[in-house]
């Protein structure tokens, strides 16, 4: 993705504000945009969510179908989740193949749902090393404001719980909705000048010098992290990240229900 | 399949008479980050598209010093049919990309910016028969948004046969025991075809009454696509009326 | 200081007000096309969407959207986007981004000391020097009160709302300069930088985006300035 300059103005009444605690929406620092779930969006899909966080949009599609295991995991079905930046959502996302933020992110999508045993795989084996369910998630954004990383994890793990198999049409018995066993949620934060922001716009985001997505669990456990961007954290900024993040996903995941 | 898709009343799978368009709504506006956007909702179809430019060109080597360049992208997303899609163009979609950039570029008065280019992105959501129409009559209207000076828009319709009768807009199920198939494109007040296709076999005859459908319905879209935007600048004008800007002189004291 | 807009050339008087969209028929006979109209056997159709007036004889569309197209004269707010030896390119939120030379600043700069005077990220307060028929455009810092703007904040808008946000006889902008007790400039780009007391900033910019988003227009005037009485006391 091409990078837009930024101005030093910008930059600088971002700074200002945050040193009086401040931010340029008037948000607290832990406190998320409006989010806005609709599911069902697309109806070709066997699960769709489109969110709205702020201004950003994401829609995500679960597709479902039968193909072969992989040879070291013969009794579980298949997960496979892929981002698409297209450029009808900024004016710097470029056509083309998966840069590295589509890639970074779909990647940071799929740890959270994989390591949060979201999906019941061993329940999507049809016949072990032959034959079981493949579960593609796509996530598409449609207008870009900032933390795409929690806009497309909420789209995914709505669309996923909104997921039937389509067992009936591939004649394997009836369709039935897809295994959940735990609902993630992932909460992102950055590091500008020492002070913690979650749920950054882009105009944030371009300023900030770390991030940290945090995906946590029902219980609070933190299942997956992904640090980001070229500055640091100290540890105690990690661990108020991570506090945070466990608080305000028992919130967000009421919004998923 | 012969005689089953059009019934003994004369009515198609979905209850349509055979000159009835689908249910069509059109919104525009939608996209905060995009110049121009439009969404289309056509039958089963979602569609979105949007406009950025004119801006400068990429790739450099493509701009031309007397105009600008209209470079349309369609592309369906993975979970839009019923198989998924693998992301990515394919050679369906840049055959499409590249006949409604060329409808597109008639209607805007490219050589107002030289060197630039309007680039048009159309995301077909869910497809389901027709979504090039529904992406030009789409991206149509997001260029209007953006602001973009043309000569008109252009609404877009396909006509099809089945059952050995002219139908038109026809929908997924009808498409798949389709005999022919003919997206167009017009300018309703000149008449002017900017996009035409046509694939099976059609009589001379049977594709003068193709035509006659589709201009018919091409004037429907077309004001449907006007309302749209009147819609969206509707409560604006009202302000208007009140807030009588007149023009200044130019200060500046530092 | 007195402090003063730039005032938009777009906010001319009209007559009459309705939205009108590509290709729609403007007249066919007695008046003649202005901006944003094209004619086609005889007839004078609209080329852009927005807003028809008729004005001594002339029919003009004033566009409701667009990308700002720069005019020779124009006072715009720009950013520097890329340095040369001998130039800056200035981003002026238009189509073309607009190349500032050395002669055409306020200081004298040797070849190659460009970056010593400004910098990638730095906004400047210009003038449209010159547009030429293949809209090449060149920017000038060298006239009165143009310079490098510091400290502040920049607001985007359309700047088709430029003479919204001005209002009648600057009457919008002066509502918020007297509530707030900000310095504003408007550039014509649609560019608007503000300087004063930070949390005023904060106030001025969502009286600013009040006007340029808000789709419920009624009364504009009156709930700005409802909004600016809420949060903040007149300054004098």
């Amino acid at each position: 993705m091409a990078r837009a300059i930024m101005s030093d103005i910008k930059r600088d009444h971002i700074h200002k504000l945050l040193s009086k605690g401040k931010r340029v929406d008037g948000r607290t620092w832990d406190e998320f945009r409006q989010v806005s779930i609709e599911r069902r969006f697309v109806e070709s899909a066997e699960g769709s969510a489109r969110v709205m966080l702020g201004d950003t949009d994401v829609l995500v599609g679960v597709k479902i179908e039968t193909g072969t295991p992989f040879s070291d995991t013969p009794d579980r079905g298949v997960l496979s989740t892929n981002a698409e930046l297209i450029p009808l959502a900024s004016p710097n996302f470029e056509s083309g193949p998966p840069d590295e933020d589509s890639i970074e992110l779909a990647r940071v999508v799929d740890r959270g749902i994989r390591e949060s045993e979201m999906i019941d795989l061993t329940a999507l084996c049809i016949a072990p090393g032959e034959e079981v369910w493949l579960c593609f998630v796509d996530m598409y954004v449609l207008d870009y404001d900032g933390n795409l990383f929690d806009a497309a994890f909420l789209g995914a793990v709505a669309a996923l719980k909104s997921a039937m198999v389509p067992a009936a049409m591939n004649g394997k018995g009836e369709d039935f909705p897809l295994p959940i066993r735990n609902t993630p949620i992932s909460c992102t934060a950055v590091q500008i000048e020492n002070s913690i922001l979650f749920d950054p716009t882009l105009d944030e985001e371009k300023v900030a010098a770390a991030r940290l997505t945090v995906t946590t669990d029902e219980n609070g456990d933190i299942r997956a992290m992904q640090k980001g961007l070229e500055g640091s954290l100290t540890l105690e900024q990690a661990k108020r990240i991570i506090e945070t993040s466990q608080r305000l996903g028992r919130d967000l995941r009421k919004l998923i229900g | 399949m012969e005689g089953k898709m059009i019934d003994e009343n004369g009515l198609r799978v979905d209850g349509r008479k055979v000159d009835e368009l689908r249910q069509i709504k059109i919104e525009a506006g939608v996209l905060k980050r995009a110049d121009g956007s439009a969404y289309v909702e056509w039958g089963k179809n979602k569609v979105l598209a949007a406009v950025y430019g004119p801006r400068e060109c990429h790739p450099r080597h493509l701009q031309d010093p007397s105009k600008a360049l209209v470079q349309c992208k369609y592309n369906m997303i993975a979970f839009s049919v019923s198989d998924r899609k693998r992301p990515g163009p394919d050679r369906r979609s840049v055959e499409i990309s590249k006949i409604i950039s060329e409808a597109l570029e008639y209607v805007v008065f490219t050589e107002y910016f030289p060197r630039t280019s309007v680039d048009v992105y159309i995301e077909i959501l869910q497809a389901n028969a027709g979504t090039r129409c529904a992406g030009l009559t789409a991206a149509s209207v997001a260029l209007a948004d953006a602001g973009i000076p043309m000569k008109d828009m252009i609404p877009s319709v396909a006509v099809g046969k089945i059952d050995g009768q002219i139908v038109l807009d026809l929908c997924k199920e009808e498409d798949n025991y389709g005999q022919a198939d003919m997206p167009i494109a017009i300018i309703p007040r000149t008449g002017e075809i900017l996009l035409m296709q046509m694939d099976g076999h059609m009589t001379t005859d049977e594709f003068n009454r193709a035509m006659e459908y589709g201009f018919g319905a091409c004037e429907k879209i077309y004001q449907l696509q006007k309302d749209a935007l009147k819609r969206r600048y509707a409560v604006e004008d009202v302000e208007g009326l009140e807030e009588d800007v007149p023009r200044e002189q130019q200060e500046l004291e530092g | 200081m007195k402090e003063s807009e730039i005032m938009s050339k777009d906010g001319m008087v009209r007559s009459v007000r309705e939205i009108v969209v590509p290709g729609e028929l403007l007249d066919s006979g007695k008046l003649k096309p202005g901006n944003g109209t094209y004619v086609a056997d005889g007839k004078i159709f609209a080329s852009q969407l927005g807003i028809k007036s008729t004005k001594s004889n002339y029919v003009n569309v004033i566009p409701l959207g667009g990308r700002y197209i720069p005019v020779t004269g124009d006072n715009v707010i720009g950013k520097v986007i890329d340095i040369g030896p001998s130039n800056w390119l200035i981003d002026i939120n238009s189509p073309y981004p607009a190349p500032l030379h050395v002669n055409e600043v306020p200081w004298r700069v040797e070849f190659g000391d460009t970056a010593r005077y400004l910098n990638v990220g730095d906004t400047i307060l210009a003038k449209v020097l010159m547009v030429d028929e293949t809209k090449r455009v060149q920017v000038t810092m060298k006239d009165q009160g143009l310079r490098k703007l510091q400290g502040g904040q920049i607001v985007d808008i359309s700047h088709s709302k430029v003479p919204r946000v001005i209002g009648k006889s600057g009457s919008m902008i002066q509502l918020i300069k007297s509530h707030t007790n900000c310095r504003i400039f408007v550039g014509q780009n649609g560019r608007i930088w503000l300087d004063g007391d930070i949390e005023n900033i904060v106030v001025a910019i969502r009286a600013i985006r009040m006007i340029d988003e808000d789709a419920q227009t009624m009364r504009l005037t009156e709930r700005v300035k409802e909004y600016l009485e809420s949060v903040m006391k007149p300054s004098q």
